[in-house]
């Protein structure tokens, strides 16, 4: 492993996980440092999004470690692990829909349910578009709009770290490349990013570093730019469209 | 203006069909919020009625022994917070232990308290009628006059009035409750979402909790206005409602209290002036069909639209 | 030689009783066990097939419709067409419903049968039932009968009532606890033979993973129905030995649901659930239970009577009776949480399922 890893916000250490007795993580390793976004990629069914189940406690753990600022969170339920401060957002299912924006962000906050006011200040700075809907029910929201107020409700609660969970998914164009500025423009608040992304090649362009999984192990490790650049990972997952 | 028809029909169906959809709409909103929280349908809902209602019937019989009269209203309070411990507690010891199984298992444990509870009812307090005296059953001689005057003239015993009363309350406050406070938030969360609520770090288990309380507070409420507008009490009562609530619940759509509030005037409604002779002299509906009159909207309802009429969650 | 002939009575009387309960349970078990279908109104196919039955087969009544004098079996082989028809109606509405849904409305319906029993008065004679219900074996000592084809031909009423002053008056209870056994067996061993034949193990590909079926291009909903037809049918043979065995039946009390419904789903869970030996087994050990219980505790309730005479034992036994139906629900809770598969969990072979912990955190499963 590298040198940044002891330092790092967050670590999985030579995991081992699945669902039951189905192993889907084998022999994982990922972390990401302070000021960081780092970026999970690798095809369909590659055990991305289970990664990030694996830090929430949501999966059934055999071997290895995930750590959090030196604290070992491994197995350790979902709200606690939110309490300690890792904000998840889910690929889909990830705002209530009945729910105003304004209330969104509410629920977002309940771990910390002091200071709401202000930070909601902060968040309708960060997501001007989210002031104007405040008191809009967040199903009535466009996909791209409610990606915002997913991300902002993530936020409420002074995360350490940021999960996110294919934020583009089933995006138009114009969403997709708003999503990825947010995506700076939450870095440059001082919180680390983790995402899983299908659309590798802007995911790679925002982040410092990234990982590409395949079928659950690591595969290639290395900055952002340089994965982006190296041809054999263009030809797996780079091709046109994306 | 104000003829023997329109007597007839505001005091003998409209308000008997308010009052029972008083009734029907606050045990509903109980169902309803189970359905949408917890994500079963709750078939004990009924005989937890009727236990509020024994409770209330029996906090006024020891106070009689004491030379006190309490007023159902009253008495009902302490019945209320024994309920809420009867639900917490079948949640806990039957309920529970199923949360991450099948709905089937959790709908047949509910099926096996439905049947417990009621035949502890019938060990402790009997299988025989009650009756449930008040002197309140006596017309309003104030809203008699005044109406009289208007040209109409309303008969409206007390009851009714308690029970008119005490259901506008019970949903401004629920309406409040849901609304701006931050639990009430977090059921409305949980329902759209327990998944989500769970991942946002949302106490999933306390939400339940005031999800049982909430429940238990209408249900008890649901059945002490049954009693007292029927006056007695048998240990039939639980289930004979049971089926008009999931109705109400379902036509107003599952997860949305204010649905069931309509869903319940609704059938009341319906289930009432069914028996009105519309066409000609007869009854529309045979009387005996009344009870009928809720489960074909609730069949209707699950064909056609089986959100509900407020778009609640289908299936 | 008394004491003896009451044991024996009260014995074959269990497994009268407790047959016809397993041949609910099997018809329940082909809805539930089969297919996984929730379906709580198993009273009101009890009354469909018990009416439909005493509808035919009573003498002729001012009261009621009646007077066909029809054969018994051929009564017994209606009720189950009846059930199945309705069954069939039910079917096409409700099938596609999720499990807590057609619990309610299958309770539902069940109810709405009730009431339409209980108000078409001309036809069922309402609330006050139908009495003098013939019960196989027993009929033939009837003077309707044997003054009549068939048994008319064979001898002349004098000689057929001398003949059965011969007999004691219990003579009819072996034979009636017979045909109950013999057509619980036969029904055992064709769904027996059903469960394993194609449509079977469609069935249980379906229950274990249908979208895989669907998939597959298997007709679910119709395989689905058909589960529910002959379950249902089933329901309405057991109802139209069951009015045989009251010989008076109404709408409201003899069919309670926490009485009928109720039971036989404690039966199947707590015999084995998808099980049609665990079904048999459960009908008569909660039966038994049931019975024994009844004599223990009334026993029990005397003996204090005696002891504490200012205690009003009437009193007591009445209510002695809800207590047991609570101590039954109770058991199953327990088997519920404790043995959820039963005495005879059922054997199937092994199957990929969904890992519980996939289906969401507060075990939403949809």
């Amino acid at each position: 492993m590298s040198m940044g890893q002891s330092n790092a916000v967050l670590s999985l250490n030579n995991l081992r996980a699945g669902y039951g007795q189905t192993e889907i993580l084998h022999d994982l390793s990922i972390y990401v440092n302070p000021n960081e976004i780092v970026a999970i990629i690798g095809p369909n069914g590659a055990g991305k999004s289970t990664a990030m189940k694996a830090v929430l406690g949501l999966l059934n753990i055999t071997e290895g470690s995930v750590v959090l600022n030196g604290e070992d969170i491994t197995d350790t339920p979902a709200q606690k692990v939110i309490e300690r401060g890792i904000s998840y957002v889910p690929q889909t299912n990830n705002v209530f829909v009945n729910l105003s924006v304004q209330e969104n962000l509410e629920m977002g906050a309940w771990t910390r349910p002091t200071g709401v006011e202000a930070r909601l200040d902060e968040m309708y700075n960060l997501f001007p578009d989210l002031a104007e809907k405040r008191n809009q029910a967040a199903g009535s929201l466009s996909g791209g709009q409610r990606q915002m107020v997913a991300m902002a409700k993530a936020l409420m609660v002074d995360a350490k770290i940021l999960l996110l969970d294919e934020p583009t998914a089933g995006l138009s164009p114009k969403y997709r490349g708003e999503i990825f500025s947010t995506i700076q423009k939450i870095k440059g608040t001082g919180v680390p990013i983790l995402i899983v992304e299908q659309n590798a090649k802007q995911a790679l362009g925002v982040s410092d570093r990234g990982y590409v999984l395949v079928d659950g192990a690591n595969r290639h490790t290395g900055t952002g730019a340089d994965l982006a650049a190296d041809p054999e990972i263009a030809r797996m997952f780079l091709g046109g469209g994306h | 203006m104000w003829d023997a028809f329109g007597f007839e029909f505001v005091n003998f169906y409209l308000i008997p069909g308010l009052v029972l959809g008083c009734i029907y709409a606050l045990g509903a909103i109980g169902i309803t919020l189970t359905f949408g929280i917890l994500r079963f349908a709750n078939f004990a809902h009924g005989e937890i009625m009727m236990s509020g209602a024994y409770l209330t019937w029996t906090v006024m019989a020891i106070a009689g022994y004491a030379g006190l009269t309490l007023h159902p209203l009253v008495a009902m309070v302490p019945a209320t917070l024994l309920v809420i411990l009867l639900f917490l507690g079948t949640d806990k010891f039957f309920y529970k232990p199923f949360r991450k199984s099948e709905t089937i298992k959790v709908v047949m444990a509910s099926f096996g308290m439905m049947l417990i509870i009621r035949s502890a009812v019938q060990v402790i307090w009997g299988p025989n009628q009650l009756t449930f005296v008040r002197g309140i059953a006596k017309p309003n001689p104030v809203l008699s006059d005044l109406s009289n005057d208007i040209g109409m003239m309303l008969i409206i015993p007390n009851k009714h009035l308690f029970i008119f009363a005490g259901t506008i309350i019970i949903v401004i406050a629920l309406s409040y409750l849901l609304n701006r406070t931050r639990i009430g938030k977090a059921m409305r969360a949980v329902s759209d979402s327990p998944d989500l609520a769970h991942v946002t770090g949302i106490d999933v288990d306390k939400v339940i909790r005031a999800t049982w309380i909430v429940g238990g507070i209408c249900a008890t409420a649901a059945g002490v206005f049954l009693v007292m507008d029927v006056q007695m009490l048998e240990t039939t009562m639980g289930f004979r409602m049971l089926l008009p609530m999931f109705a109400a619940a379902i036509l107003g759509g599952i997860g949305k209290p204010y649905g069931a509030v309509f869903g319940g005037l609704v059938i009341g409604l319906a289930e009432e002036l069914s028996a009105y002779p519309w066409i000609g002299d007869t009854p529309l509906l045979s009387p005996g069909y009344k009870t009928g009159v809720a489960f074909a909207i609730m069949v209707i309802m699950l064909i056609v639209r089986p959100q509900g009429l407020f778009k609640g969650r289908s299936f | 030689m008394e004491a003896y002939v009451g044991y024996f009575l009260y014995f074959l009387s269990l497994l009268t009783v407790g047959g016809i309960y397993a041949i609910f349970a099997l018809g329940l078990n082909v809805n539930w066990g089969f297919a996984g279908l929730f379906n709580v109104g198993i009273v009101g196919f009890a009354a469909v097939g018990a009416y439909t039955y005493a509808l035919l087969t009573t003498a002729e009544s001012t009261y009621h419709i009646g007077g066909f004098g029809l054969p018994l079996p051929f009564g017994m082989f209606a009720a189950m067409m009846a059930s199945a028809v309705i069954a069939g109606f039910i079917g096409l509405i409700c099938i596609r419903l999720r499990a807590d849904y057609l619990a309610i409305a299958t309770i539902g319906i069940a109810e709405i049968i009730k009431l339409i029993l209980k108000n078409e008065t001309d036809i069922t004679n309402g609330p006050r039932g139908i009495n003098k219900i013939p019960r196989a074996w027993e009929h033939f000592s009837e003077e309707r009968f044997y003054t009549s084809w068939p048994m008319s031909w064979f001898g002349t009423p004098e000689n057929w009532e001398a003949f059965f002053d011969t007999l004691p008056n219990w003579y009819w209870q072996p034979l009636f606890a017979g045909t109950i056994l013999l057509v619980m067996y036969v029904i055992y061993r064709m769904l027996e033979r059903a469960r394993t034949s194609p449509w079977g193990r469609m069935m249980t590909a379906i229950r274990e993973n249908e979208p895989a079926a669907r998939a597959a291009g298997k007709n679910v909903t119709r395989r689905r129905i058909e589960a529910f037809i002959i379950g249902a049918a089933i329901m309405g043979l057991a109802g139209s030995l069951f009015a045989q065995h009251l010989r008076l039946i109404e709408p409201t009390n003899t069919f309670d649901p926490s009485k009928v419904t109720f039971l036989v789903w404690v039966m199947l869970i707590v015999g084995g659930s998808g099980n049609n030996r665990g079904a048999i087994l459960g009908a008569f050990l909660i039966w038994t239970l049931w019975s024994a219980s009844e004599l223990f505790i009334t026993g029990a309730i005397d003996l204090i009577g005696n002891i504490f005479s200012t205690l009003d034992p009437s009193i007591l036994q009445t209510r002695a009776g809800f207590l047991r139906m609570m101590l039954i629900g109770i058991l199953m809770q327990v088997i519920l949480q404790r043995y959820p598969g039963g005495i005879l969990p059922e054997v199937r072979p092994a199957s990929p399922k969904a890992d519980k912990k996939t289906a969401g955190t507060t075990g939403e499963t949809t």
